[in-house]
């Protein structure tokens, strides 16, 4: 309490009340809520050598797991970047019967709990699924194959690209279309060369974050995931059947890389994001 | 290349934007549209540019017709309000990117297009900025690319909405000079928008009065103030003072002021400029108008006066040169009287007739 | 008005594939929970809904919700109050940290957790040895919901606050008004719908919450088993009717959660043109 105080009195001319009280109750939640469990992973890993920490994270079937969680992730994340693209430009320029419908859909798979997407998609997509049913004569498995884990990401990071992208694209004034037209540029053209360049921090950001989520997911992807060690587990899996077999030490090292990669997939779109703003909104450089 | 519009015409649902109009504009001309807010002077020149299709009529550009043709293929140069330049492209981009967007075969090579846009961007004085991205300049410079961009196409027409609209008075004057120069240089045809009638009186060869969707008149800056076609232009181009009274054998009273004028018996409104109002210390023998000074601010080259009086209804403002200022000595609270140089006067029908009148 | 992109084929083109996809890849699951939930008739949805274990499992959800919100309502308001009507070093430090929850995997999430409050934990050694369990009983549950949940209301409410600015809250101190009658009198009129939409959107989470909670849980049926650990049960246990009966429970809290979305966007959108 003695820093708060000092805080508090260091800036005399606070105006609004309730500095003191809202810094104390937030950095008291923070402290108990986040960053205290955050230090026990640390606490669990000090026991180990470098050594050990190493062979945990390169084991054979823990790098395969990071390697279907990437490569999903990366599918899924690349599907959304275009299929954002489409939603977000359809829903900000034309109107059409049932476009609010479509917008609040959007939405669904942030609402709907993942463990509820997981069972859904699993029973869809199974041989005897609806859709299952339809791709099976072509040759297409996706229930219990990487397929349905890329399936899966897909659907649960759905709203990231469309939700950063829509705004960004009412927000843009009409005359940068116009402008294009009457230098002679055609749609295609106008649309690569202008419209894509404003969205593209969006763009990115939202694909970076439906990444980020995807690397995580674990609801959604174990019901269609088939979970066979090498070929279809997830690191998130990994991490939980460490946990079933009470090996807290093996847990821990691979949630602290998952930990790491997010996190600092994050910051450096953080900074990237920064860096292109302050280029588009004055400053030198 | 010279602009014919024949009745062309244009609605926005239920709102009549444009009335079916006739606009000839000749080549190498510069004209300006200048009009209240809701006019349809923006919509003109969107119509013109493509921009937005008209309901009715055609448009010509020289001997071609262009009214079915797509924005991209008239071959305009278009400067907007708020510039429009693409803030993700360098200033050299920016003023490339007509040249780079056109297709293969005619596009220019690129070193061709290189020597173009910096001489542009020699024109416009902004050749050491090439690198530097929108956000780093200042609205001046921003619409002075816009310009160069504009240009690079080598347009047959130049249009520009509101173009100084979103800079200040200073950057204004010296922009419009500059337009001016370029005009008479490159010799383009070119039709801006303004809502400021100084800069449309000041800029262009010929003005376009608009208002309600209508064309008011035609004429050029000097008929247009000498000759206002009606009351709506004689008003919008200038402050105006009114006389409300009773004529009455030659002379107009409105309670203890009178005014000899050669009119009918009845009731009239005179309208008078505040440049056409001369101060002196007393009435004259065809004018007795005593009014009282509210407000006194020298701006420019001559001092504007704010008059009141018990006879008027709203204040005049009459504006005198510094000389006549001083030897007045004229000060808040000071009784004057006023000596009409000139005044007008508008009938209220339609058929616009205006008079106006020399006095003494 | 010209727009790059609306010509009329262009536009069809698009907006179908719009559609199709989101038919495909969003409808469809939609559809797809109700109708396995009633693919027995509504007879077989009424008897797997008020099976004892389903029961418990909604009770035990509604409890852990009812226990989150309020927690991260007073959070989120002090967070979002904090950054938004004061400057001081840190701050977006704070804002930063407010997101984490959003970025680690739920897994793992679950897993600090554990290794924090079980029997091997810092502080689940003690707490074990005064007989007080955390971790696989409800607390436990509540903690992670907690953590999972936290940056729902403050991320609602940051944006807005700042929109809108301190003045009015200034005018009322000017004014004379204590801190509290400020914060209840202009403050939070102005919020009061997106901090309303910031619970909603609490709810949605806290019910829904799977892979943390799966962590800590234990699962104990009719003890520790929320509605979304039941669903897994079910699903496991080959009773697919079953899962999907309370799968529907759940999806319609998201309609719901969605349905509140719009009605708050729409009744924006119509002061802002109102205005």
């Amino acid at each position: 309490m003695n820093r708060i105080a000092s805080l508090t009195a260091a800036s005399p001319k606070r105006v609004l009340p309730g500095f003191g009280l809202s810094l104390g109750v937030t950095l008291l939640f923070i402290s108990l809520v986040l960053l205290l469990p955050l230090t026990s992973l640390v606490g669990q890993l000090s026991g180990l050598s470098l050594a050990e920490y190493w062979a945990i994270i390169t084991e054979g079937r823990v790098v395969a797991s990071y390697l279907v969680t990437i490569g999903a992730a990366a599918v899924a994340a690349l599907f959304n970047a275009l299929f954002g693209l489409l939603m977000a430009w359809v829903l900000v320029r034309y109107e059409f019967p049932g476009k609010r419908l479509l917008d609040a859909l959007m939405d669904l798979p942030f609402a709907l709990p993942t463990a509820v997407a997981g069972i859904t998609l699993a029973t869809l997509y199974s041989s005897n699924g609806w859709m299952g049913q339809l791709l099976a004569p072509l040759g297409f498995e996706v229930a219990y194959t990487w397929v349905g884990i890329a399936l899966a990401m897909g659907f649960t990071s759905i709203p990231f690209v469309v939700r950063t992208v829509q705004p960004v694209l009412e927000d843009m004034p009409g005359e940068v279309d116009e402008a294009a037209l009457t230098l002679g540029a055609s749609d295609a053209m106008a649309f690569r060369r202008v419209i894509l360049p404003h969205l593209w921090p969006a763009l990115v950001t939202g694909t970076g974050l439906a990444f980020v989520r995807s690397l995580g997911e674990f609801g959604a992807v174990i019901f269609i995931a088939g979970n066979m060690p090498y070929e279809t587990e997830i690191t998130s899996l990994m991490i939980f059947v460490k946990l079933q077999e009470y090996d807290y030490v093996g847990a821990s090292a691979i949630a602290s890389v998952v930990l790491a990669v997010s996190l600092l997939l994050l910051l450096v779109l953080n900074l990237w994001q920064g860096r292109f703003i302050r280029r588009l909104h004055g400053g030198k450089g | 290349m010279s602009i014919r519009l024949e009745n062309v015409a244009k609605t926005f649902g239920r709102n009549t934007a444009l009335e079916p109009l006739v606009l000839d504009i000749a080549e190498g001309e510069l004209v300006g549209l200048l009009g209240p807010s809701g006019s349809g002077k923006t919509t003109l020149l969107r119509i013109i540019a493509g921009l937005e299709q008209a309901d009715s009529g055609t448009i010509r550009f020289g001997d071609r017709d262009v009214t079915r043709m797509h924005v991209r293929d008239r071959r305009i140069g278009f400067v907007f309000q708020h510039y429009a330049l693409f803030r993700h492209m360098s200033v050299f981009d920016n003023v490339a990117f007509g040249l780079t967007a056109l297709p293969r075969r005619t596009r220019p090579s690129s070193g061709d297009i290189r020597a173009r846009v910096h001489r542009l961007l020699e024109m416009v004085r902004l050749e050491e900025f090439a690198n530097r991205y929108p956000a780093q300049l200042s609205g001046g410079q921003q619409q002075r690319v816009s310009l160069a961009r504009a240009l690079a196409l080598k347009p047959d027409v130049l249009l520009l909405d509101e173009p100084f609209g979103a800079l200040d008075a200073k950057v204004r004057q010296d922009l419009r000079r500059w337009l001016r120069h370029l005009h008479d240089e490159l010799n383009f045809t070119s039709v801006f928008v303004t809502h400021d009638q100084e800069e449309a009186l000041e800029l262009s060869d010929r003005v376009v009065v608009m208002s309600n969707g209508r064309i008011e008149q035609i004429d050029d800056p000097d008929t247009l103030y000498r000759q206002p076609a009606n009351r709506f232009v004689f008003e919008f181009l200038g402050d105006v003072n009114r006389l409300e009274g009773t004529i009455r054998n030659g002379t107009l009273t409105c309670g203890d002021a009178r005014l000899s004028v050669d009119l009918d018996d009845g009731p009239h409104e005179l309208l008078l400029r505040p440049h056409e109002l001369k101060l002196s210390e007393s009435a004259s023998n065809h004018a007795h108008l005593p009014v009282t000074v509210t407000a006194v601010s020298p701006v420019g080259a001559e001092v504007r006066v704010e008059l009141e009086a018990d006879w008027l209804a709203e204040p005049w403002m009459a504006t005198v040169r510094h000389a006549d200022f001083e030897r007045l000595t004229i000060k808040r609270g000071q009784r004057l009287f006023v000596t009409p140089r000139r005044w007008h006067r508008f009938e209220d029908s339609a058929a616009h007739r205006s008079r106006a009148s020399l006095i003494s | 008005m010209q727009r790059i992109g609306d010509s009329p084929r262009v536009r069809r083109v698009l907006v179908g594939l719009a559609i199709f996809f989101s038919a495909l890849f969003l409808l469809l699951p939609l559809v797809a929970i109700f109708a396995q939930a009633f693919a027995e008739g509504l007879e077989m949805f009424w008897a797997n809904l008020s099976d004892e274990y389903t029961l418990a499992a909604i009770g035990l959800t509604l409890f852990v919700a009812a226990l989150t919100i309020p927690v991260n309502l007073v959070f989120g308001v002090f967070l979002a109050w904090l950054v938004t009507r004061f400057a001081f070093p840190g701050r977006r430090l704070l804002q930063t940290l407010i997101d984490i929850p959003f970025a680690v995997s739920p897994v793992v999430a679950g897993l600090v957790y554990l290794l924090l409050y079980g029997r091997n934990g810092w502080i689940g050694g003690w707490l074990d040895s005064h007989d007080i369990q955390i971790m696989f009983a409800w607390p436990g549950i509540v903690l992670v919901t907690i953590f999972v949940t936290c940056p729902f209301v403050a991320r609602e409410l940051i944006p807005l606050m700042q929109a809108q600015g301190a003045r009015e809250e200034e005018a009322a101190v000017t004014l004379g008004a204590s801190g509290w009658t400020v914060f209840r009198r202009v403050t939070l009129p102005n919020i009061k719908w997106a901090l309303l939409y910031g619970v909603i959107l609490t709810n949605a989470r806290a019910v829904g919450e799977f892979g943390a909670v799966s962590v800590v849980s234990g699962s104990i049926r009719g003890e520790t088993n929320t509605l979304p650990l039941h669903v897994e049960l079910l699903y496991q246990d080959y009773n697919t009717v079953g899962a999907f009966t309370a799968a529907a429970l759940l999806a319609l809290i998201a309609l719901f959660t969605l349905a509140a979305k719009a009605f708050l966007e729409w009744r924006a959108t119509r002061r802002e043109n109102a205005a």
